[in-house]
């Protein structure tokens, strides 16, 4: 990928994008100090359980800023000055996008609870570049079928095909994100999502036409997670303990299953930015994110549950329950990568999606 | 020249150089910016119409066009037909002191959150909402009508928004309309009805053309509730400029579906301005 080309008209609407997103940068980073710590973060990031026990114990100020989707991350980060930011969350498979513009600094690893982080989802392909981490993996989860077991047969549940099936015809909706339901769709063809290329494309339109003819709606975090506790509909395709954890309180009847054909790997890491003035700071929030007790409260976050990548995150005994703790070996067995298309395939996939959406 | 001249000549500028430089930087500078980027590749940043050729050559790129423009069409026609109506009767039949209070009880909606009322409107639809409630519960249907995540919704959440805005811009025309044009068609042997069509109708169509403008423009632009409401079922241009900034950050692609969609924004303005001589009114 060339990202470093250069021609007068980028350039000309490169100074016009800064001078045009100065006031918005203004805003943004208003009334930061020295001695703040700026985070391009997730809604799982915000909450103030999370934050303040590092805010106090740090004396310092957590400004943050949500953003969803990698690119409109990197928009921001390159409308900003270097130095607007310290760290950022990130889709795992991202890291690179970031190395490569030259954004991230190593992780020291030597000071960061490795050993103590689930093996499968250190993700080192993504968060290890040319030899160098620049990425630890802090949450992650499934995307495959979240669903109410007082409405549909769990049995069901444990069969991709099930969510193509007439059984299930209008019960359905699907989480709007191309690359994780792109995945199931490969896994309910029986292929690797590490091995999609172009050629699939064909096979995997048709299983994802075939998805939507049962579906609903396609509905993005909230949408989605409304219409299965509303009871709209009885199953979502993508959802997973990110859904259902955060609700088993008000609604013990959404669960999710891993099927036979296994579920899709997300994973969510923290960088630190190259040019941070504060990297001593980054250094311990990711720190913090990392330990026991960060794990524990981002886990549970009011945004958001996920399961924490330390195995020693402080979770009650409850809340194991809820998200599954125990389970998890047997999960990631046989749980599979997002999809990493190449620039490319990635835009024809998006594309795909977008019929997808368009079908009647 | 005197220098009495000079202040008089530099007093107009002075005054409209705020409003200039507001415009400058904040539409004609990211306005410039938006154009140009839709004219680059996403990768490398090299000159390219392609961005432009993928929403001609591709149906669904094309299809969000006409999901717009069906929608739009749709939200302004049923929100006219409602909105003359109830303007009609908070001017003519409401008594004078009590107008404020119905107009402010018009525009109640107004003072909730835009994405509040499109959830609320999403629960009021759903499945096990009060409206399939009722009808299941007086026998009218069997099954639940699927009424959430449809264009119907989508529709409905606009509707019940830009009813009150329309509201306001006839109510505005009809009492600015002297009651002497009625009181002479009246002389002349024209009926109520005839008077309305021939003298009243026209009369407030400025009304209703500035308001109906103003729903095209916000109902066109709009990305909040055709994402809640429509269940993305079908994509409407805002949503399609969104999924090209999310995960993949193709600002050239939006820009470029942007400018696109604003290009028939201003279609619609220049037909509004000629046919109906905004300008001077």
């Amino acid at each position: 990928m060339n990202i470093t080309a250069r021609t007068p008209l980028s350039t000309l609407k490169s100074h016009l994008s800064a001078a045009c997103a100065a006031a918005a940068l203004l805003l943004a980073a208003g009334g930061a100090q020295a001695a703040d710590l700026n985070a391009l973060i997730w809604c799982d990031h915000s909450d103030p359980a999370l934050l303040q026990p590092f805010e106090e114990a740090n004396n310092v100020k957590v400004n943050v800023k949500e953003f969803e989707g990698t690119g409109a991350g990197l928009a921001i980060v390159d409308q900003s000055q270097p130095g607007d930011w310290d760290v950022m969350v990130i889709d795992s498979i991202d890291v690179p996008r970031g190395v490569e513009k030259g954004l991230f600094e190593p992780l020291p690893e030597d000071k960061l609870p490795f050993a103590d982080l689930f093996p499968e989802v250190t993700m080192d392909t993504s968060t290890v570049v040319n030899g160098k981490r620049y990425g630890i993996t802090e949450k992650f989860g499934y995307n495959t079928i979240g669903f109410n077991k007082t409405k549909v047969d769990p049995a069901d549940m444990q069969s991709l095909a099930s969510l193509t099936s007439d059984k299930y015809k209008g019960k359905v909706a699907i989480y709007d994100y191309y690359l994780p339901v792109i995945g199931m769709a490969a896994l309910a063809i029986g292929k690797k999502t590490a091995d999609l290329t172009e050629a699939d494309l064909p096979a995997l339109k048709a299983e994802l036409l075939k998805m939507k003819a049962n579906a609903k709606l396609v509905g993005e975090v909230t949408a989605s997670q409304t219409a299965l506790a509303t009871g709209e509909v009885d199953i979502l395709v993508g959802g997973g303990e990110w859904v259902t954890a955060g609700l088993a309180k008000e609604n013990p009847a959404l669960d999710f299953s891993i099927p036979k054909e296994g579920a899709v790997l997300w994973s969510q890491s923290l960088a630190m930015f190259k040019d941070s003035k504060n990297k001593d700071m980054a250094l311990k929030f990711i720190q913090y994110i990392l330990s026991p007790e960060g794990q524990a409260r981002l886990a549970t976050s009011s945004c958001y549950w996920g399961m924490p990548s330390n195995k020693k995150a402080a979770l009650s005994d409850e809340q194991k329950k809820i998200l599954r703790f125990d389970e998890q070996p047997g999960f990631l067995a046989r749980a599979q990568a997002y999809p990493a298309p190449n620039a490319d395939l990635d835009k024809k996939m998006q594309d795909m999606w977008t019929e997808m959406l368009q079908a009647q | 020249m005197t220098s009495a001249g000079n202040k008089s000549r530099a007093l107009p500028w002075a005054l409209v150089t705020p409003a200039l430089a507001w415009t400058l930087l904040f539409f004609v500078l990211p306005f410039i910016a938006m154009g140009l980027s839709s004219l680059t590749a996403h990768e490398g940043g090299a000159f390219t119409l392609a961005n432009y050729s993928q929403f001609f050559t591709d149906p669904s790129y094309w299809r969000a066009m006409v999901n717009s423009l069906e929608v739009t069409a749709i939200v302004t026609v049923i929100s006219i037909l409602l909105a003359y109506p109830f303007a009609w009767i908070l001017a003519e039949m409401v008594p004078e002191r009590w107008q404020r209070l119905a107009l402010m009880l018009a525009v109640l909606p107004f003072w909730t959150s835009y994405v509040v009322r499109s959830y609320s409107w999403l629960l009021v639809l759903a499945q096990n909402g009060v409206i399939n409630r009722a009808l299941t519960g007086i026998g009218l249907i069997g099954e639940p009508l699927q009424l959430a995540n449809t264009r119907f919704a989508t529709v409905t959440g606009f509707v019940h928004f830009f009813v009150m805005l329309l509201t306001l811009t006839i109510f505005a025309n009809l009492k600015q309309l002297s009651p002497s044009y009625r009181k002479a068609a009246a002389d002349l042997g024209a009926g109520p009805v005839r008077t309305f069509l021939h003298v009243v109708l026209p009369l407030t169509l400025p009304g209703i053309m500035v308001g109906a403008f103003l729903t095209f423009v916000l109902c066109i632009g709009d990305y909040i509730t055709p994402q809640i409401l429509g269940g993305n079922n079908e994509l409407v241009m805002p949503q399609l400029v969104m999924m090209q900034i999310g995960r993949r950050g193709d600002f050239p692609l939006a820009s470029a579906l942007s400018i696109i969609l604003m290009a028939v924004v201003t279609i619609a303005y220049l037909a509004c301005a000629r046919w109906l001589k905004i300008e001077r009114a």
